[in-house]
């Protein structure tokens, strides 16, 4: 229960925003990062007492019938996941105060962010595979809330809207996987399916859910080629990029695939795509960051190759590998959350984040400078901070893969190089040299502005110096979550001279290196903008046109305006499905005792069918109509034989009203003409007559149905004893269904009503009445 | 009798499909007043067909004769009898209208609410 409230209660919160914001004024922010805060203080009691693999679980029936219930677990892996949400989720809530003082708009903001923490802790929390789906789902719709905040500018809108369509499509993807994923393993809990996962691996279904999950996964966590989203998805204000983009919404991703790993991992299959999606995504990440200018633009590129190295260490699926995932993950999350920060406090000061127009800030913002410095040495995986343990642990797991151990270090080598440079062309190149023009014009940010990256920038530094008693408690718990078991984590600085450290030392000098000279290493990079045509984000790009006109198209074929094209699409959809559920299931006609056809009956019939057809053909207007009451009184003529006398008297006296009707109005209108040319009438007249043939077949198939028992029984019985009447389908229609007739009369009245007014009230000229 | 009827309505259905496709205003009409025919000779044909005794309860007793029609059929078709002539009536007022104020019974002439 405590799991649920926790769960809920920013979403709780979040519609009384704006309500807060207008008496916190401009502390709403810091009222806003109390619930987390809250949420952050009440899990950290868990901290050190799941070590061994304990979980602390809630579990309600929701939709018993589809096996969707509302079961949470907390583990070791959910709580590093879900004190990362509510801690950075407590920082950027204070910051975001500062950040975007004075916006009208911070009420709802803060309730988008407060609605999205919801959805994120949903998804770590989640047992139950189809909650976290909804979960997954509900962090979609607020992050399109969030990235499509400044609404204003065409650019959030169509980012928000790329970001939408390519994790929503990849939610579908992943709602696929899970409900094959519960029919091949009969449970949507997640412990049910891990126990029984030599089964559900072995089954023939397995490749398919798998590939359909890690769509899922892939698209969220922005892996190769679905990375394209996420650099747009910076049009989002910095904090939510900080938060969403780099902290926790695109490590949903990633969580989703070390939960599953003991259920899926282990096969050829998981493990070659996964760790190949993941390497090849992050080496493109850091190639890619050399072809921005823009701060935040870098740093989205810098975290899509941090999701592919963790893709990559799940992949691998070693005890070694999911340490490091953690470590990187925790690491991660406080040195690109600092400078994502740091980012948006320049920005806030200098009113670019542009790398061509800002150099030499140090002068004027020297703590958001150091600020940069600490996070940035962490990021490029510097003794004695936490992102060298990071680093030294991937490097380390990637040394000992169990295969294609030598492509992937190059890969993992390569990438850090760059990492390194990046780092450099973050938090150097706009601080150092020459001051320019737009940093000139800066100051130092407000408050909350750099307090907030300070704190995570010295935590990276903190756990560092102290990893056994700072981040061993929330690592060992997570790792042990992953591969099944108690993990003992030992965390230092120091652990000789190994080839990780050698390849560590490299990857950092070679990285200086090239920062030295990234000029030129960008003009080289450059090069690879002209693949864009051909990339991904064109693809994605050219899916949309493709859907646009499609959907044009469609929408043009189908709502016409013409009723005729209405009536074809019905009928041949009719004619199509009537006629193909005929053909499956055969024509059966129960035998069944008929009656036989007497002359008159005949001739009732065929002067039906006649005049139903001098009526189609007829040029003119009176033949028509005298035709029409032809079949009109034949059907009745048909009553009258076949025991339906009121049937019979009604018709003959609707007919003849008809009748007048049709005279009275045709006289005055003009003269049937031919208007559709031969191939139309040819083309309708066989598409009628499919529906007719439909028609039949489905009477003769109706009459020979016998279900239930009838009704009319009971009518019969009750009609001089209940209703006091000795013609029953009056009593049907006055007593037992009186209501129905009613309906009738009333509907009569509106018609007579609409009649009056458009025969009788004619407007003047000039068109108004 | 009832393959004859099945005949029956189908063709109704598919004349009146038939007219309902086409352009002119009228032929719509007459169209649906054929539907709704073949319609009610449907209901009465898939209620099942009984010869002659109507369902009407003799005096002093409580229960008709035996064999007769099933009344409930019966009942359904009466109401949609009234309430098919109440739409045609409406229908065929509106094209009355349509065509004075447009001067034409085309329906691909009518492409604008404005006359």
């Amino acid at each position: 229960m405590d799991l649920l409230v926790a769960v809920l209660a920013p979403l709780a919160v979040a519609p009384l925003m704006p309500l807060v914001r207008r008496f916190a004024g401009r502390h709403v922010g810091d009222v806003a990062a109390a619930i987390p805060l809250a949420i952050a203080v009440y899990f950290a009691r868990y901290v050190g007492t799941l070590g061994d693999g304990q979980s602390v679980a809630f579990r309600r029936a929701w939709v018993p019938e589809i096996g969707l219930s509302l079961s949470l677990r907390l583990d070791g892996l959910s709580l590093l996941f879900v004190l990362l949400i509510s801690g950075i989720g407590a920082l950027v809530c204070v910051y975001a105060g500062g950040y975007l003082a004075g916006n009208r708009r911070l009420g709802s903001f803060f309730g988008s962010l407060l609605a999205f923490m919801t959805a994120m802790l949903g998804i770590v929390l989640a047992e139950n595979l189809l909650t976290l789906y909804v979960f997954w789902e509900f962090t979609t719709l607020t992050s399109f809330l969030l990235i499509s905040f400044e609404h204003e500018r065409q650019a959030a809108r169509a980012a928000a809207m790329q970001a939408l369509l390519t994790t929503a499509a990849g939610g579908l993807c992943l709602l696929a996987g899970v409900i094959l994923l519960g029919l091949i393993g009969g449970s949507f809990e997640i412990t049910e399916l891990i126990e029984r996962g030599d089964a559900v691996r072995a089954h023939r279904l397995y490749p398919a859910a798998v590939i359909l999950i890690l769509l899922g996964a892939f698209t969220k966590s922005a892996q190769f080629p679905f990375h394209y989203w996420l650099p747009n998805a910076m049009a989002a204000p910095t904090p939510v990029s900080a938060y969403l983009h780099s902290a926790t919404m695109v490590k949903a991703g990633v969580y989703l695939l070390a939960r599953l790993s003991p259920l899926l991992g282990g096969t050829d299959l998981w493990t070659v795509t996964v760790t190949g999606v993941g390497a090849v995504t992050m080496v493109v990440g850091t190639v890619l960051a050399f072809t921005s200018y823009d701060m935040k633009g870098i740093l989205a590129y810098l975290t899509i190759n941090v999701l592919g190295t963790l893709t990559m260490l799940i992949g691998l699926g070693t005890e070694l590998a999911a340490e490091a995932a953690m470590i990187y993950l925790l690491a991660h999350a406080l040195y690109k959350g600092a400078l994502f920060l740091v980012t948006g406090a320049v920005d806030h000061a200098a009113h670019s984040r542009d790398l061509r127009e800002l150099s030499g800030l140090r002068h004027r913002m020297p703590l958001t400078a150091l600020i940069a410095a600490l996070a940035a040495l962490s990021m490029a995986g510097v003794v004695p901070f936490f992102g060298f343990l990071a680093k030294e642990s991937y490097l380390h797991a990637v040394v000992e893969a169990p295969r294609m151990w030598p492509l992937l270090t190059f890969a993992a080598v390569v990438a850090s190089v760059l990492v390194v440079a990046g780092a450099g062309l973050v938090a150097v190149a706009p601080f150092f040299g020459t001051l320019s023009e737009k940093a000139d014009r800066a100051h130092e940010a407000g408050f909350r502005l750099w307090f907030v990256p300070a704190l995570l920038a010295v935590a990276g530094l903190a756990a560092g110096l102290l990893p056994q008693t700072l981040a061993a408690p929330l690592v060992e718990p997570a790792v042990a979550a992953i591969v099944g078991e108690p993990v003992p984590l030992e965390l230092k600085l120091w652990h000789g001279v190994t080839l990780p450290l050698v390849l560590s030392v490299i990857a950092l000098a070679a990285g200086v290196a090239l920062y030295v000279s990234h000029e030129r290493v960008r003009s080289v990079f450059d090069g690879t903008r002209v693949l864009g045509g051909w990339g991904p984000a064109a693809w994605y790009d050219k899916g949309v046109t493709l859907l646009d006109v499609v959907a044009h198209w469609q929408t043009g074929f189908l709502q016409s305006g013409f009723l005729r094209t209405y009536v074809t699409v019905i009928l041949a959809m009719t004619a199509g499905l009537a006629g193909l559920m005929i053909t499956h299931f055969g024509l059966t006609f129960v035998e069944r005792e008929t009656i036989g056809v007497r002359w008159h009956e005949g001739i009732a019939a065929g002067l039906i069918v006649a005049a139903a057809f001098v009526a189609v053909r007829s040029t003119s207007r009176m033949r028509a109509v005298v035709a029409l009451t032809i079949v009109g009184f034949g059907v009745s003529w048909i009553f009258v034989l076949f025991g339906g006398p009121d049937l019979a008297m009604t018709q003959i006296v609707v007919e003849t009203l008809t009748t007048l009707l049709f005279v009275f109005a045709f006289y005055r209108l003009p003269k049937f003409s031919i208007l559709s040319d031969r191939a139309t009438r040819f083309r309708d007249a066989v598409l009628a007559s499919s529906v007719g043939i439909v028609m039949t077949l489905l009477i003769l198939l109706a009459t020979g149905v016998d279900q239930y028992e009838p009704t009319s029984e009971y009518y019969v019985r009750s009609s001089v004893t209940e209703a006091h009447g000795r013609n029953i389908v009056n009593v049907i229609l006055v007593d037992f269904r009186a209501l129905d007739t009613l309906g009738e009369i009333t509907v009569l009245s509106a018609a007579a009503v609409g009649v009056f007014v458009m025969v009788r009230l004619v407007a003047p000229k000039g068109g108004r009445s | 009798m009832e393959i004859l009827l099945a005949i029956v309505v189908g063709c109704l259905v598919a004349t009146g499909l038939y007219m309902m496709m086409r352009r002119s205003m009228l032929k719509l009409a007459i169209g649906l007043s054929l539907l709704s025919h073949g319609a009610n000779l449907l209901i009465f044909t898939a209620g099942g067909l009984t010869r002659g005794q109507p369902p009407l309860i003799p005096q002093g007793e409580t229960l008709p004769p035996a064999p007769y029609a099933d009344p409930l059929p019966q009942a359904l078709i009466l109401t949609a009898i009234v309430i098919s002539f109440g739409l045609l009536a409406f229908t065929i007022a509106l094209i009355y209208r349509a065509c004075h104020v447009t001067g034409t019974d085309d329906l691909d002439q009518l492409t604008t609410t404005e006359t």
